[in-house]
């Protein structure tokens, strides 16, 4: 993707999955970078209508609350400061001032981020290429008066800023100065020239940093990997070569395969869903997993392995059946280009990277393309695995059963209903932000939007959590509701798929109706707004006995004077 | 070594490729001022193009001088050498 055909992209008639506004700010000429940001955005079936503010007003558009930033009402504030500029004014500052300097400037980015979040706006805010300015040589980096010392202490503030502030997301560009080098990213020539720090051949790599960052905040983030085996997790092939010769850790060049396991392990206990389809026999497959002492990555590390005869594509199909997550959510590695391009062609959601010939090329390969980025994460994410193991095993017992219901009597599921807590509130935010499918209006909330939402007292945010005998869900559905006079309204019903087909939906509408009795509600109104991936709730409403409005009939409601409550094999816990 | 009329038909694809409003022809007297879309942001890309297909950098000095299409032709071609 270059920069020219970004560009182009602008003028692109297209139908938008996402429509958002962007505010972008800079103390360089943005135009380029603005450019290329919308462009990308584009790939993406997003579009950004963009402001972007006069050349170095970043301050003044900020703190004048008459300022077109603010009367823009942007969902995204960009904020690009170059590293050029903040050397300027280093050499400005006295210099008794200057072993301060970053914790003065974090003061400043503080206040941005207080009056966005007054707005309502999220911060993308770049951090700094650390370029020695040659003034003291290399003991700039332990003297604390020198420019790259002061520029390091605030990347690193901005990190810890970042992290403790909800809607305030760093743009790393420092880690692509670190991959690129600082000659790929900036253009001393365009500098002088027209007051613009980008490359015109970098600015398409960091415009998809900052789509990334926006897309998994919009719900589309990849939960899982599923691994080739031979000569894509391990060297050589295990039918052939045997367990002994196989090249992992110590033997041949099994470190590239070690490097790569490493990394699947640590996105593992992020909780990304680790799965292997391999074509092998499953008993041959799997010996390495429990034997080899070299391997990294151990049996239970894996949620659903596929070692047989059948087709990558079959098998990738069986995972996502028992995972029901989405095949856009899926990353395929695979070294044999064929397979690839198989999985390609008739899967075409599935993310699959064409790997490099060399495995020592692998990682860094699969490094560069960004594909794990994450919006938050939760102490629950790291228990996915788990609980994925778990789904495979009642999938293994739903065979024993002729019946639904006996089988989901067998269950013995608990179900925990609460009020939105501070406990809560990450997890739920987290869930809407991760759930497509069953999701009947698909409104996304952040911790913070959440916070905010919850604090009205019309609106009433309850979270489901279910257990059974197999282990725990977790936190697993959640209502958002408005008292609106005689209706309850669900401004939003959302359910991980990982818990359909237990009743859990009739559960939920029990419950939901003594609650909404109790707020002295005689209905209780609900709407679909179909997206590409949300067909499964097509007829939810419908299913659960709610009549269409005349007028509109994406809206639903129900009179609950002679509800009936569903018979359901589920019991509540406190 | 290509004559000032190959570079020229060159010139041509890179500036209607970027300017991407519909084909530009030009001549070494041409200026900024004579073709539609030849504004300082294209302008810049166009540098870029043009440092890319033939292989080497500008130097802003040399950039500065630059009068019509003639002058980057003949630039063109005595950096080419």
């Amino acid at each position: 993707m270059n920069f020219n055909s970004l560009k182009k992209n602008l003028k692109k008639e297209f139908s938008p999955k996402h429509q958002l506004k962007m505010a972008i700010l800079g103390d360089t000429a943005t135009q380029f970078l603005s450019t290329a940001i919308v462009g990308y955005a584009v790939e993406e079936a997003i579009k950004l209508d963009v402001y972007e503010a006069p050349y170095n007003q970043i301050a003044l558009q900020f703190k004048n609350p008459m300022s077109d930033l603010h009367g823009f009402k942007p969902n995204y504030i960009l904020i690009f400061e170059a590293e050029t500029k903040l050397k300027d004014d280093f050499y400005k500052t006295p210099t008794e001032e200057k072993n301060s300097f970053a914790k003065q400037k974090i003061e400043t980015v503080k206040e941005y981020s207080s009056i966005a979040k007054q707005l309502g706006a999220t911060i993308l805010y770049f951090n700094f290429c650390e370029v020695n300015d040659g003034v003291y040589g290399n003991y700039a980096a332990q003297y604390p008066e020198s420019f790259i010392y002061q520029c390091r202490e605030l990347n690193f503030e901005l990190s810890k800023l970042a992290s403790e502030t909800t809607g305030f997301y760093l743009v790393d560009l420092l880690s692509q100065q670190n991959k690129y080098g600082i000659n790929f990213i900036k253009d001393n020539q365009l500098l002088i020239q027209a007051d613009m720090y980008f490359t015109l051949d970098f600015l398409p790599l960091i415009a998809k940093n900052v789509i990334d960052i926006i897309k998994v905040r919009l719900g589309d983030l990849k939960k899982c990997l599923i691994l080739d085996l031979d000569n894509t997790t391990w060297g050589g092939i295990i039918g052939d070569d045997g367990i002994n010769n196989i090249q992992i850790g110590g033997l041949g060049i099994g470190k590239a395969f070690t490097k790569l396991q490493y990394w699947a392990k640590e996105l593992k206990n992020r909780g990304i869903i680790l799965c292997v389809a391999s074509k092998n026999t499953e008993s041959i497959a799997l010996e390495p997993f429990q034997q080899h002492q070299e391997m990294v990555l151990k049996e239970d590390d894996i949620s659903v392995f596929m070692a047989n005869w059948d087709n990558k594509v079959t098998n990738i199909q069986k995972i996502q059946e028992i995972l029901n997550i989405g095949f856009d959510s899926m990353v395929f590695l695979d070294d044999n280009p064929f397979e690839r391009e198989m999985v390609k062609q008739n899967l075409p959601l599935v993310t699959v990277p064409d790997l490099p010939e060399n495995p020592a090329e692998y990682l860094d390969y699969v490094n560069s393309l960004n594909l794990f980025e994450a919006a938050n994460v939760t102490q629950l994410d790291n228990k996915r695995t788990v609980q994925y193991k778990e789904e495979a095993n009642r999938v293994k017992a739903k065979t024993y059963f002729d019946n639904e219901d006996a089988f989901l009597q067998s269950l013995a599921m608990t179900c925990k209903v609460e009020a939105i807590s501070p406990f809560s509130l990450p997890r739920i935010a987290q869930l809407s932000l991760r759930s497509n499918q069953f999701n009947l209006r698909t409104i996304r909330f952040d911790e913070e939007s959440l916070s905010n939402y919850s604090n009205n007292p019309n609106h009433k945010v309850i979270s489901f959590s279910l257990k059974d005998k197999y282990g725990d869900y977790g936190l697993i559905a959640a209502l958002f509701l408005e008292k609106r006079a005689e209706e309850l309204f669900i401004e939003n019903w959302i359910m991980s798929c990982r818990v359909l087909k237990r009743g859990m939906e009739k559960f939920t509408l029990n419950y939901l109706v003594e609650f909404a009795k109790s707020l002295g509600c005689s209905k209780i109104g609900g709407q679909y707004l179909a997206t590409p991936k949300n067909a499964l709730v097509k007829e939810h409403y419908k299913d659960l006995g709610f009549l269409a409005n005349q007028a509109d009939d994406s809206y639903w409601s129900l009179d609950i004077a002679n509800y009936q409550p569903f018979e359901v094999q589920i019991q509540t816990t406190i | 070594m290509k004559t000032q009329l190959q570079i020229i038909e060159e010139l041509n694809e890179i500036f209607t490729e970027v300017i991407d409003e519909g084909e530009v022809s030009l001549t070494p007297e041409t200026t900024a001022n004579d073709v539609d879309g030849w504004d300082s942001l294209n302008h810049i890309q166009i540098i870029y193009a043009v440092e890319k297909k033939y292989g080497f950098k500008f130097t802003l000095p040399e950039i500065q001088n630059l009068k019509n299409i003639g002058d980057l032709v003949n630039l063109i071609i005595e950096k080419s050498r």
